[in-house]
C-alpha cells in the first residue's frame, strides 16, 4: 500500500505533445465528505472518472495485534472503536465469536437486550447515514440535523443503559454487563413508537425530491453479480437485489423469533441504497416492537462465566453478525491461554469499499461523493 | 408535477421550523453552559477512588491488590503497593496504595477496572468538564485527586451505591458473625468466661 508521501501515479507524465488530457486529483484525506481520513486518487477526463484508487490506512492503530496481547475481555472496549457509530453491534459480534469459542450459553433476557440494542443501533446508524449522504450531495445541515435529533434520543437510551453514548462496552461473554434501569423499557418504547413518525417526515423530505432523484438514480450502479463476487455484504448487497441477510441466514441470537422482512433493491444504484435503508429502518422498528413486548425477566449473565482469568479451550471460532454496514465477523484462534493467539476482524466497511472504482468509473466527479456516501463507511473500521 | 417533491420537503422544514417555537420535541437543544440537561444516572467518565469516613487517606477502600492495574486494557493505571499496613476505616490493618496514578489522557472510560475490583474501591465519575492546558501533569491524576467520599458516590449513582452499600454491609455482617462464632467457639472450648467474645466485635467497629 502506498503512503501519503509516496506519489501514486495513475496516469503517465504529461508530454509536450498535448495528447494527455487527463487530470489527476487527490480527494481527501482531509475532506469533509470522506467520512474520516480517506483518500481517493482520481484520474479525470474532464468531469468523468476514468480511474480511481482508494488509499486508506491513515487511521491504522494496530487493533488486531493489540488484541493478541490483551485478555479476551480487554479487547471488548476496543471493539467499540472499530465502528464507532455502532459500538453495540461490534460488541455483539465479538461476544458471539468468544461464546462460540468457549461454548457459553446466553440467557434469554440477555439475548433480548442484545437484539434491542442492536436494532436501536441500526436505526441510528441508517438515519445518520442518510443525513450524511444528503450532506455530501450538498443538502448542508438540515437532513443531518434532523437525523441527529433522532439519534440523540437513541444515544440517551444507550447512556441510561450502558453508561456511554457511543463507546458502550456493554456485551459480555455469556450476557450483558448490566440490566436495564427502572423505566428504561418505557422510555425505549416511547422512542420506538415515535420513530415511524420521524421516518415519514424524512421520506416526505427526500423520497420524492427531484434533485435527490436526479443526483442518485442510475448513479453508481453495482450489479448483483459483481457485488457477490467482491464479497459485498449488508445494505449495499441487498440494494443490488441479492437476498442475503445474516439475521435470516445464520439466525444468530434469537432472530428466528421475530417476524421481519428483508427489503431488496432493484437497480443497485445510490437511490436504491438510500431507499433500502429507509425500508430497513421500518423493519427494525417492527423487530423492536416485538422484542420490547416479549422481553422476559430473568438473569442477564451466564453465572459460570468468569470476568477475570477467562481462558477458553484451544480451538478456533468465527462469529459474525449483520451489523448495520454488513457482515461483521471476528475470527479467533485460542491456544488455551488468557489472550487470543490470533484475532482477526472482517470489517464490512473495508470490503464494501473494494468495489468503489467499479461503481465510480464513467461517473462525474461530483457523483463520486454520493457513491462513497452510499457505501456507508467508518474509517475506524476500515483501517483498524 | 416537477418540483412537487421539493415543495413537500420545504413544507416539512417549515413545519419543523415553526414547530420549534411551540413543541419541545422539535427544539431539542439547550444553551449549554447556562442551561444543562439532567445527568443520566448510569453515565460514566473517569474512575475515582472511594473512601469511607472523613479522612481520605485513612478511609481509602483500595488495598492495592493491583488487579485493576493488570486488567486495564490501555494500561493507564499505575500503583505502588505500600510496605506497611495501616488501619482502614473499620480499624483493620490493610495494605494501601503508596502511589495510585491514573493517566486520564490514556484512560478510555471502559470501566473494566470497576468490574474487576473485588473491594468496591474504584468507581466511575460523571464529571466531564475536565479540559486543562497542562497536558502532562494536569491529566496524570494522583490518589489525592482521585479520592472521593462514599457520600459523593451515593450522590452521583444513587441506585448503584445503595446496592454496593448493602453488599458491603452484608459482607461485614457475615464476617462479624463468623469472628463472633469463632470467638465463642474458642471461649467455650477453653472454658474462659464472658469478657472475651465482645472484644472481637469491638475491633470490627
Amino acid at each position: 500500500m502506498s503512503t501519503a508521501t509516496e506519489a501514486v501515479r495513475l496516469i503517465p507524465k504529461p508530454t509536450d505533445s498535448h495528447e494527455c488530457q487527463l487530470l489527476e486529483v487527490s480527494m481527501g484525506p482531509q475532506h469533509p465528505s470522506t467520512h474520516g481520513v480517506f483518500r481517493m486518487d482520481v484520474a479525470l477526463d474532464g468531469e468523468r472518472v476514468v480511474k480511481l484508487k482508494p488509499v486508506f490506512g491513515y487511521l491504522h492503530r494496530n487493533h488486531e495485534k493489540i488484541a493478541e496481547t490483551e485478555s479476551y475481555l480487554g479487547s471488548m472496549p476496543y471493539t467499540d472503536r472499530l465502528d464507532y457509530m455502532c459500538s453495540l453491534t461490534s460488541n455483539w459480534a465479538y461476544a458471539l465469536a468468544v461464546e462460540k469459542l468457549a461454548g457459553i450459553q446466553v440467557p434469554e433476557r440477555a439475548e433480548y437486550l442484545r437484539v434491542i440494542t442492536a436494532e436501536l443501533t441500526r436505526l441510528q446508524n441508517h438515519a445518520s447515514l442518510i443525513g450524511f449522504l444528503l450532506q455530501d450531495m450538498g443538502a448542508s445541515g438540515t437532513p443531518l440535523m434532523y437525523a441527529f435529533r433522532e439519534r440523540e434520543k437513541i444515544l440517551d437510551l444507550f447512556e441510561a443503559l450502558t453508561g456511554a453514548r457511543m463507546m458502550c462496552n456493554y456485551m459480555r461473554f455469556g450476557g450483558c454487563r448490566v440490566d436495564m434501569p427502572a423505566g428504561w423499557l418505557q422510555q425505549a418504547q416511547k422512542v420506538v413508537d415515535a420513530f415511524p413518525r420521524f421516518l415519514d417526515e424524512y421520506e416526505q423530505l427526500f423520497t420524492e425530491n427531484e434533485i435527490l432523484m436526479a443526483r442518485t438514480q442510475g448513479v453508481g450502479v453495482l450489479s448483483g453479480e459483481l457485488a457477490v463476487n467482491a464479497g459485498i455484504t449488508g445494505p449495499m448487497l441487498r440494494a443490488s437485489g441479492v437476498n442475503y441477510d445474516i439475521r435470516k441466514v445464520d439466525k444468530y441470537g434469537i432472530y428466528e423469533r421475530f417476524a421481519f422482512r428483508v427489503p431488496l433493491g432493484d437497480h443497485g444504484d445510490v437511490y436504491d441504497r438510500y431507499m433500502l435503508r429507509m425500508l430497513e429502518m421500518r423493519e427494525s422498528v417492527k423487530i423492536l416492537q416485538q422484542a420490547l413486548r416479549d422481553i422476559p425477566p430473568g438473569p442477564i449473565m451466564d453465572p459460570k462465566t468468569k470476568i477475570r482469568g477467562f481462558r477458553p479451550k484451544a480451538g478456533e471460532a468465527y462469529g459474525r453478525t449483520e451489523s448495520p454496514k454488513g457482515e461483521l465477523g471476528f475470527y479467533l484462534i485460542s491456544d488455551g491461554s488468557s489472550n487470543p493467539y490470533r484475532y482477526r476482524v472482517r470489517p464490512p466497511s473495508l470490503v464494501n469499499l473494494t468495489v468503489l472504482e467499479g461503481m465510480c468509473l464513467g461517473q462525474n466527479v461530483a457523483d463520486v461523493m454520493a457513491i462513497l456516501g452510499s457505501v456507508d463507511i467508518v474509517m475506524g473500521e476500515v483501517d483498524r | 408535477m416537477l418540483g412537487e417533491g421539493i415543495l413537500k420537503g420545504l413544507a416539512e422544514t417549515a413545519r419543523n421550523f415553526l414547530g420549534s417555537y411551540v413543541g419541545k420535541d422539535r427544539l431539542t437543544t439547550v444553551q449549554y453552559p447556562e442551561e444543562r440537561l439532567p445527568q443520566i444516572e448510569a453515565a460514566r467518565n473517569f474512575p475515582f477512588l472511594v473512601y469511607d469516613g472523613p479522612d481520605w487517606q485513612q478511609g481509602m477502600r483500595c488495598v492495592s491488590c493491583l488487579i485493576c492495574e493488570k486488567e486495564c486494557p490501555p494500561k493507564c493505571i499505575s500503583i505502588e503497593k505500600s510496605k506497611d499496613k495501616k488501619p482502614d476505616a473499620t480499624g483493620k490493618p490493610q495494605f494501601y496504595p503508596a502511589v495510585f496514578n491514573i493517566d486520564v489522557s490514556v484512560c478510555m472510560s471502559c470501566q473494566i477496572c470497576v468490574e474487576v475490583c473485588p473491594f468496591e474501591a474504584i468507581k466511575m465519575d460523571v464529571e466531564f468538564e475536565l479540559s486543562t492546558d497542562d497536558r502532562f501533569g494536569g491529566l496524570l491524576w494522583n490518589k489525592e485527586r482521585l479520592a472521593r467520599s462514599n457520600e459523593y458516590y451515593r450522590q452521583i449513582h444513587p441506585t448503584e451505591a445503595a446496592a454496593v452499600d448493602a453488599h458491603l454491609a452484608e459482607d461485614r455482617a457475615k464476617l462479624e458473625a463468623k469472628s463472633k462464632a469463632a470467638a465463642e467457639a474458642k471461649s467455650s472450648a477453653t472454658a474462659m468466661v464472658s469478657a472475651q467474645p465482645a472484644s472481637g466485635v469491638a475491633a470490627e467497629k
